[in-house]
């Protein structure tokens, strides 16, 4: 999406923004970024619905778990709300509904569960998404954007770790 | 330099002109909701015409004046005393030293600003002194004001110098001029027919994030739901309940839900006075013509300013 306030006339950077769009038709896509590795302790308080999730799926705990951190996930951009990213590539097989009354106030740094998305709660924020997880790691850099840890088209992985490491690297 | 809040009112944050080009963080530009009457606010007051003001809406709040300064209330019109004089709008006030502003109730649209002499100083975040209540950043602590704030003000960056302003502006809100929108072909010939000569009303549901109408369900005949895109300010999106949402100052940056319209820029500011119960009616125009309207508004501001 492009935002325009018409200093100049629509009719003058339509030309620009054409060209902008053939672009993306030509744009080979080079990622050249390391692999942004998220630790997660799964599960207990820091992922209050994981055995709902189990149980949905149809999945024992261990399998949730290891489905979750297995895969490569593409961030397909930050939105909808401040520093939120949406991720591409769960497996399907851990799709479940989300909550149906929205918990007030979900912690920073939550990992979480919609329909078939996942996603990190960035800051402490209400919500409605299932919550398997919880990262230590400061997704968004409220004090200085540029330096959060996710932008559009980097890829991550989950890695799970237990709740002394977790509690370690809040220090 | 300042001002202490006696009582902040329904809910009154510091406003600019708004904070862009962050929208890929999730963040919507937030800013004045009438930004044409924070700039006439300021122009009066000799203040550089994007300084930050105090928007308040519906119930206006109490502040006590800790300096003798100019100010200007500009917007709807709320009835207003400095001590126990009434004071009116769109105009430069001397306040001196110890004396308390009242602002009560609007008696016309949803908001008005206080517009004080080098403006209201709080930190800059990513460029703009907004207020963005959802995302809690900008502004006074990420947040409405509060009783007991102090407010300080800024060094003043222009003449100072108060100025009349024969204020022209057009704020009869009935009628909101549209675009299509993005997903315009989801809705047939007989929805457009009934969305553009019904009426709707404006829920109590409504804020800075989307005015939510009711009144005159609005049906799309293709998809509820889309793939998630990016919503632009003043998209009219229209949920699975069929009752349109105007996606407003603090909107989500993206949605997956139809946009039937996009309230043209040049109304805008007509949005930011909406309040509960109001009655509206969409009306279409062309590109051309919207973008024709905004010059014209452009045009109207900078002669305001040119004129002395």
């Amino acid at each position: 999406m492009i935002s325009v306030d018409p200093f100049s006339r629509l009719s003058k950077i339509q030309g620009y923004i054409n060209t902008i769009i053939e672009d993306f038709d030509n744009m080979e896509i080079i990622n050249e970024e390391p692999e942004v590795i998220i630790p997660v302790v799964y599960g207990g308080k820091y992922g209050p619905d994981l055995d709902k999730v189990a149980k949905h799926c149809g999945l024992s705990i261990e399998e949730v778990i290891k489905k979750h951190s297995n895969e490569d996930y593409l961030v397909y951009f930050i939105g909808f709300s401040i520093g939120f990213p949406y991720l591409g590539g769960m497996s399907s097989s851990l799709a479940t509904p989300r909550l149906e009354t929205p918990r007030t106030s979900v912690p920073k740094g939550s990992i979480a569960i919609a329909g078939s998305q996942t996603g990190i709660y960035p800051l402490s924020s209400p919500g409605g998404w299932n919550l398997i997880g919880q990262t230590p790691s400061h997704i968004f850099n409220v004090d200085n954007t540029k330096k959060s840890m996710l932008k559009m088209g980097d890829l991550i992985r989950f890695k799970s770790i237990n709740a002394e490491e977790f509690e370690d690297r809040l220090l | 330099m300042s001002i202490t809040v006696l009582k902040p009112g329904l809910q009154s944050t510091i406003q600019d002109l708004g904070r862009y080009n962050y929208s890929h963080f999730g963040i919507s530009a937030s800013g004045a909701a009438d930004p044409l009457s924070l700039q006439i606010g300021n122009m009066l007051i000799g203040n550089k015409k994007y300084a930050s003001a105090i928007e308040m809406t519906i119930i206006g709040g109490e502040f006590q004046f800790n300096v003798e300064c100019y100010i200007a209330i500009s917007g709807s019109e709320f009835d207003a005393a400095l001590d126990n004089n009434v004071i009116t709008n769109h105009k430069a006030i001397i306040v001196s030293k110890g004396q308390t502003l009242s602002v009560g109730q609007t008696k016309t649209g949803a908001r008005v600003y206080l517009c004080v002499q080098g403006g209201i100083n709080v930190d800059s975040y990513l460029s703009s002194k907004s207020t963005h209540i959802l995302s809690g950043i900008g502004g006074h602590f990420g947040r409405p004001i509060i009783k007991g704030d102090v407010l300080t003000f800024g060094k003043n960056e222009n003449s100072g110098i108060p100025k009349l302003i024969n204020n022209i502006l057009d704020m009869n809100t009935s009628i909101l001029r549209i675009n299509n929108g993005l997903q315009s072909n989801h809705f047939n010939n007989n929805t457009w027919n009934d969305f553009t000569s019904n009426s709707f009303l404006v829920s109590n549901l409504s804020n800075r994030m989307g005015i939510r109408l009711d009144g005159n369900k609005i049906n799309s005949t293709i998809d509820n739901e889309i793939i998630t895109e990016g919503v632009p300010l003043g998209a009219i999106q229209v949920p699975k309940s069929g009752d349109p949402i105007i996606s407003f100052v603090e909107h989500q940056t993206t949605g997956g839900y139809p946009k039937i319209a996009n309230v043209i820029m040049a109304d805008l500011y007509k949005v930011g006075q909406l309040k509960p119960g109001d009655k509206i009616k969409f009306d279409l125009v062309t590109i051309e013509e919207a973008e024709e309207l905004r010059f014209e508004q452009l045009a109207f501001i900078n002669n305001l300013e040119k004129n002395d």
